[in-house]
């Protein structure tokens, strides 16, 4: 079977006037099925473009990125708004919950796009909103929530499609550190049930929560490999020193 | 995404922003409302005028003989004759001749037209005898003085009576033998404030001393056309021209009339639909607006798998269905704009038209109104839907 995720020397380069901007510069990897890998590096360092190709919201310059075997370059804007539908949850640093439509509609939203029927559709979004324990806050509108229970929302949103891979965002950024660490055991939890989850971040003790690290440089793999293995730390402390 | 569930998006989201989905439909409001008044008020016109035409009788044929570039002429019993040997097309004929003489009651001098007609007149234009008689054919061939009212100068001058009075009509005394029943309002400018007096007496009266006008019954609505044709034959063989006489009949007239008023509201209903498109040039407006502030929302939505066209079909709902209600709007307050013209042409102008609003106009401007939603709510929607996932979800 072919892996999950595959990049095939892939670039983002981004045109600034005269100069280019590599974004992402010849990227090669592969995440299989169930893993839990954190994308780390600094600010700018390329993670936010990874994802979005990861996540088919953008394509690359150059390369080829392959999903469950599948090259993402050759689809068009529907071709790939369906493989969102279908393959991927995603979870953003700023929860980006529809503001208007209770939570309920929110974790609904992605199935009513998958033309899920009415009862069906109720029936899922309830079962995760339990999942991440909302299910007392149906009714309520986004803005009526704390930031961590906002996060859940959009967790149970994410995981609610049943997608191949749970692509989070930098998901404990807005959050303390207690919020934090709690939607980081349940993105944990999740993994424990089956689930791929794909965590970008530029905190190392939150990369080490997760079992493999990639880790970024001006848009290059400087480091792939289990998250409690020595080096994983020291190239971590090299990076932010340098 | 199913049509419904766009069209619960779209009152959520017009509800969400009240005033500002008011303001934006106020153009479509004022345009339908613009136009379903205008047609209704073109509508209240042309029942208006059916009615006047039809009190006249529409089965009418009027004959003018102006004589001009001939030496010949019909006589009265030409024309009796024509309508005797055609039954089937002509019911009656009359001359009318206008006397041009003064009237004369006691010591006043009424402003009543007298007029001279024949035994048939009553029937033609459709007047009823309210006391004593109308004139006979033998008060026409003995040239009796002797005059029927119609209701004004009764309830003026008689006190609603009047029947064996005598008035005085260009120095002439005649005996009033009928009272005619209203017609019209009874007032001082209409078909009730009129003297009738048999026609050979009022060709004497008259400068002339010709009948210039005849008046027939077509014998039913179906046969006008015919009985016209055979009017018309008759005065040409008499006249060896056709620009010596006109004949008229009022069901053409009012069809004329029709015509001519169609047209108008055609033109006054396209003027007020141009306020449609300015409105609906408002609602791609506020949608353009509406779709670089719900920027953040489309890259949510694309990001939960939302294709091209489940945002394109949001938008346009959108914007259709704020049309929509608009239109809805735009026909109650067309409505009550209506009643208002009615109220006001009665209390202005004493005269009982009403502003109809059709039902064609109504489903017609509401069907404008949702298909200008759609049309200018297109553009807003096509760039929404062409947004760029990323791009539109990094939108602040
Ligand atoms: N749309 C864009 N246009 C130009 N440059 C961009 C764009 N998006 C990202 N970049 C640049 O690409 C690099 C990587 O950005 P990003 O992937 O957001 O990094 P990270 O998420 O690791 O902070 C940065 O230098 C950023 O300035
Ligand atoms: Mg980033």
């Amino acid at each position: 079977m072919a892996p999950l995720i595959e990049f095939r020397n892939v670039y983002k380069i981004y045109r600034m006037g005269d100069t280019e901007v590599h974004a992402v510069d010849g990227i090669s990897m592969t995440i299989e099925r169930g893993e839990f890998v954190a994308i780390v590096g600094q600010s700018g360092s390329g993670k936010s473009t990874c994802m979005n190709i990861i996540g088919c919201l953008d394509v690359p310059t150059a390369g080829q990125y392959l999903l469950a075997g599948q090259d993402v370059g050759r689809l068009d804007d529907d071709d790939l708004a369906a493989i969102r539908n279908r393959m991927l949850g995603f979870i953003f640093q700023q929860y980006n919950l529809l503001p208007k439509m209770s939570v309920l509609e929110n974790v609904e939203a992605s199935l009513v796009y998958a033309g899920v029927p009415r009862a069906e559709r109720d029936a899922r979004a309830k079962k995760t909103l339990a999942r991440v324990g909302l299910a007392d806050k149906l009714k309520n509108k986004p803005a009526q929530l704390s930031g961590g229970q906002q996060q859940r929302v959009s967790i149970a949103r994410a995981l609610a499609g049943n997608p191949s891979v749970i692509l989070a965002d930098e998901p404990t950024g807005a959050l303390d550190s207690r919020t934090g660490r709690e939607v980081l055991a349940l993105l944990q939890d999740l993994h424990r049930e089956g689930n791929t989850i794909v965590l970008i971040t530029h905190d190392n003790s939150i990369a080490r929560k997760a079992e493999r690290i990639i880790r970024l440089e001006d848009g290059r793999i400087i480091y792939d490999g289990p998250a409690d293995a020595e080096r994983a730390v020291v190239q971590a402390e090299g990076g932010q020193d340098g | 995404m199913s049509f419904f569930q766009s069209f619960r998006l779209a009152l959520q989201s017009i509800f969400s922003s009240k005033v500002r989905a008011l303001l934006t439909m106020l153009g479509i409001i004022i345009g339908v409302a613009a136009v379903i008044v205008i047609v209704g008020l073109g509508n209240g016109m042309q029942n208006f005028m059916t009615d006047s035409f039809e009190s006249m009788g529409t089965n009418l044929i009027t004959v003018t003989v102006v004589g001009r570039g001939t030496a010949r002429s019909v006589s009265d019993d030409d024309m009796y004759e024509l309508a005797q040997e055609n039954p089937a097309l002509l019911s009656a004929v009359s001359p009318t001749v206008s006397s041009g003489a003064q009237l004369k009651i006691g010591t006043e001098t009424p402003s009543t037209s007298v007029t001279g007609v024949g035994e048939d007149y009553a029937d033609i234009r459709q007047y009823e005898v309210g006391q004593g008689r109308f004139l006979r054919y033998v008060d026409v061939l003995r040239r009796q003085k002797v005059c029927v009212i119609g209701s004004y100068v009764s309830n003026e001058y008689f006190d609603g009576g009047g029947v064996g009075e005598t008035i005085k009509i260009g120095g002439y005394t005649y005996t009033v033998i009928g009272v005619l029943k209203e017609k019209a309002d009874s007032g001082e400018y209409g078909d009730d404030n009129v003297a009738l007096i048999p026609y050979t007496n009022a060709v004497k009266l008259s400068n002339s001393g010709q009948i210039s006008s005849y008046y027939f019954s077509a014998a039913s609505e179906d046969v006008i056309t015919q009985a016209k044709a055979a009017i018309e034959e008759r005065l040409e063989k008499a006249f060896g021209s056709d620009t010596a006489y006109s004949v008229i009949s009022m069901s053409e007239l009012l069809d004329i009339m029709d015509d001519m008023l169609n047209v108008m509201i055609t033109i006054l209903a396209a003027i007020a639909a141009i306020s449609l498109v300015v409105g609906g040039i408002g609602i791609m407006n506020i949608m353009l607006v509406s779709v670089s502030e719900r920027t953040r929302e489309i890259g949510i939505r694309k990001s939960l798998g939302a294709r091209q066209r489940d945002i394109m079909q949001q938008f346009v709902i959108e914007a259709a269905t704020t049309s929509g209600i608009g239109g809805v709007i735009g026909i109650g307050f067309g409505y009550l704009l209506s009643s208002l013209a009615t109220k006001l042409i009665v209390a202005l102008l004493q005269q009982d038209m009403a502003v109809t609003p059709t039902a064609g106009s109504i489903a017609m401007a509401f069907g404008i109104s949702v298909a200008i939603g759609i049309l200018f709510g297109y553009l807003p929607a096509k760039k929404a839907a062409r947004l760029n996932p990323i791009d539109a979800l990094r939108y602040e």
